[in-house]
């Protein structure tokens, strides 16, 4: 039992769900606290998400619906993660990824392309979006997150002057690509059949995950993983031991920018939603992808069950009863997430402590044992 | 032209204040990414007395009591800051985003059940202040003068004076620049962090409320204030960290900001055929632009970011 809580993985594990449940309760409270009648079955309601319908059916459909915004949350959660691993906050993934939106949207409707050429453009921007703050850091010695926050506005004013060209004559919404482009619809692969003819639920589900598989061979098994994470580890040393620190940041950067980037097409490239091109905020996306890449553990395959648990509950915001709550509740309790995420390491650092306190007694207890017999043994 | 001055000033002064409680913040050697969440829900406390005071109150006691609303609410929102990057060690990054995204969705939260509350109807996130705003301003001529202009000249002073003559001011910076050192000398290392988080709590909040009341007479919670927290911590390392100078870096912002605010009130500028949304992106580009030629040789708090350990050497 005490290998087992041993285990970093399982104290990684351990310390998600504490943050999970304790974000659960203050979200719970803050319900308590606006309105006390209906606390309990609005927090049920964000918990359940597709399980509020009451016909299977249903539920299978809207549970496909869920999974169709967690391929963009996962993607978005891998930048972050990845940059992460090299020492970068990759706060810019926002940004990034209203970037991959605006290349493979504009690419899809304006030029007419297929959804493979999208998704290749979107990855080409975006990780060229995502070397700009690699160049400024690697060169300038520029706060990553501030350049990737300013780069966020610029990127989403860039995307509303453009996709204004695309957009529907008497709304702000861009062009349905079931009318307009097709070709560009991310195919299924039949996927649909198995959530009850969801053609929402594209290849971007299984691809986001093979990806996420990817990036932790690419992390752990291969030598270009190995000098990136030993630049974040420290420059110096892995500058001294022949690396080219200043490349490896950069490349950080343009992959990290590429993953976020393809989230963007992966979820608008489904027809899933239309873009607004009188959006005044940088969508929630890639600030939920920080929530995700830390609930995670900073583990891809984590990070897979965490995207889908905020997006689930994020979701399930929309099921609250709106004469009393709204639906942001949801995003209060993942920010709560990500801010008890920064208490993990300390979450960690008392488990082991009490570990290393109750095998002291053990030792003691034993000593003292030992001690007593050796003194029977002189009678 | 007038317009244009006018609106310069009310967001250099957002911008001086933010930037001057990230710059205590960061003296104190804790940096202080949550600055945006702070604006916000300092920008709640002030609009909720706005919404809740009697508007037949004089102006004085209005200003006196919207800003201390402001104040209180950035301070208490502050010190989350506080307990998790000073006492828990907590990676700062992490937590000043973590402040950002809540503050967002905490006010909507709030301000949306507030309003539900009143009216069932209403799900907006928006508080509305028209009689109350009028307390900030005095017209003289055409040009509006915002009581915030004054504040934010007397909040730089006072952050001048307090920086670098008093003691407590001196010994604020040591624990930025070596905090071993400050311990050394019996400065307690702790409490100057969380004096300097403290502070920006204050300046943050204060900036908060005056950004929400620089444009329109309401504001919707759900747009946060824009990503100008961080253009305040840009314009704090082209000031270098030093209340004068970030002074004027906030006025080069602020201009930029102004343009894409009355660019259509200047016939040349209209000539030129620029779309809207590119004045708007301007004061981001030119934050990038500058803090490309800046940021190399910084002169960063050089311990700015990096938990203290009493243990560690």
């Amino acid at each position: 039992m005490k290998k087992f809580l041993k285990n970093n993985a399982v104290q990684a594990l351990i310390a998600s769900l504490i943050c999970i449940v304790l974000g659960l309760l203050i979200g719970y409270v803050v319900l308590l606290f606006i309105n006390p009648a209906g606390a309990g079955e609005a927090i049920l309601a964000v918990i359940k998400n597709f399980w509020n319908y009451s016909r299977a059916n249903l539920q299978i459909k809207n549970f496909g619906n869920t999974l169709v915004k967690t391929a963009p949350l996962l993607m978005c959660a891998l930048s972050v993660l990845f940059a992460y691993k090299v020492g970068l906050f990759n706060i810019g993934a926002a940004g990034q990824y209203v970037v991959g939106t605006c290349a493979s949207l504009y690419a899809a409707l304006a030029w007419g392309w297929g959804w493979l050429p999208c998704l290749l453009f979107a990855i080409v921007c975006g990780g060229v979006y995502g070397a700009i703050v690699g160049l400024l850091k690697a060169y300038c010695n520029v706060n990553e997150v501030i350049s990737g926050i300013m780069l966020n506005w610029i990127g989403l004013y860039t995307t509303n002057m453009l996709l204004a060209k695309v957009k529907e004559s008497t709304s702000p919404y861009t062009l349905h690509l079931k009318t307009a482009a097709p070709q560009a619809i991310l195919p299924t692969l039949g996927l649909e059949k198995l959530f009850n003819g969801n053609t929402n639920v594209t290849i971007a589900v299984p691809l986001a995950i093979l990806i996420a598989v990817a990036i932790l061979i690419l992390l752990d098994k291969t030598r270009l993983g190995y000098e990136l994470k030993a630049t974040g580890n420290n420059k110096n040393a892995a500058k001294y031991a022949g690396m080219a620190e200043r490349r490896n940041i950069i490349l950080t950067l343009v992959i990290a920018g590429a993953l976020a980037a393809l989230g963007g097409s992966f979820l608008y490239l489904t027809d899933f939603e239309q873009w607004s091109v009188t959006q005044s905020a940088v969508p929630g996306m890639g600030f939920n992808g920080i929530a995700a890449a830390f609930l995670g553990g900073l583990n891809p395959i984590g990070t897979i069950f965490a995207s889908y648990f905020i997006q689930h509950i994020t979701v399930g915001g929309a099921y609250v009863d709106k004469t009393m709550y709204s639906s942001q509740i949801s995003d209060l309790i993942s920010s709560l997430i990500v801010y008890l995420c920064g208490f993990v390491l300390f979450i960690k650092y008392a488990m082991n402590q009490g570990l290393a306190k109750s095998e002291d007694k053990q030792k003691q207890k034993a000593a003292a044992l030992a001690a007593q017999s050796g003194k029977g043994g002189e009678k | 032209m007038l317009l244009l001055i006018q609106y310069t000033l009310i967001f250099a002064s957002v911008l001086l204040l933010v930037a001057l409680g990230g710059c205590f913040s960061e003296h104190s050697g804790v940096i202080n990414l949550g600055l945006e969440g702070i604006m916000v829900i300092g920008a709640l406390g002030g609009a909720l007395m706005m919404r809740y005071l009697p508007s037949t109150l004089p102006a004085f006691v209005m200003i006196v009591c919207v800003l201390l609303g402001a104040v209180v609410f950035g301070v208490v929102y502050s010190s989350l800051l506080g307990v998790a990057c000073i006492n828990f060690k907590a990676d700062q990054t992490i937590v000043g985003t973590a402040l950002n995204m809540l503050g967002v969705a905490a006010a909507t939260v709030l301000v949306k059940a507030i309003n539900t509350a009143a009216n069932p109807d209403d799900v907006s996130s928006e508080i509305q202040y028209v009689d109350a705003k009028k307390a900030f301003l005095v017209n003289i001529g055409s040009f509006e003068f915002n009581w915030f202009m004054l504040v934010a000249v007397v909040m730089l002073i006072v952050a001048y004076v307090v920086l670098y003559k008093t003691r407590f001011g001196l010994r604020l910076m040591a624990c930025g620049e070596h905090p071993q050192a400050a311990d050394s000398v019996g400065i307690n290392v702790y409490k100057m962090r969380w004096a300097g988080v403290l502070i920006s709590g204050v300046y943050g909040g204060l900036g908060g409320i005056c950004y929400i009341l620089a444009g329109v007479s309401l504001w919707k919670f759900e747009n946060g204030v824009a990503g100008f927290g961080f253009l305040a911590l840009a314009v704090m390392i082209f000031g270098q960290w030093k209340p004068t100078r970030i002074a004027l870096a906030a006025l080069l912002f602020g201009f930029f900001r102004a343009l894409s605010n009355v660019y259509f009130g200047f016939p040349f500028l209209m000539a030129l055929n620029i779309p809207g949304s590119v004045y708007n992106m301007m004061p981001y580009i030119i934050s990038l632009v500058v803090l490309a030629f800046t940021s190399k040789h910084s002169r960063a708090p050089k311990a700015e970011g990096i938990p203290y350990d009493k243990g560690s050497r």
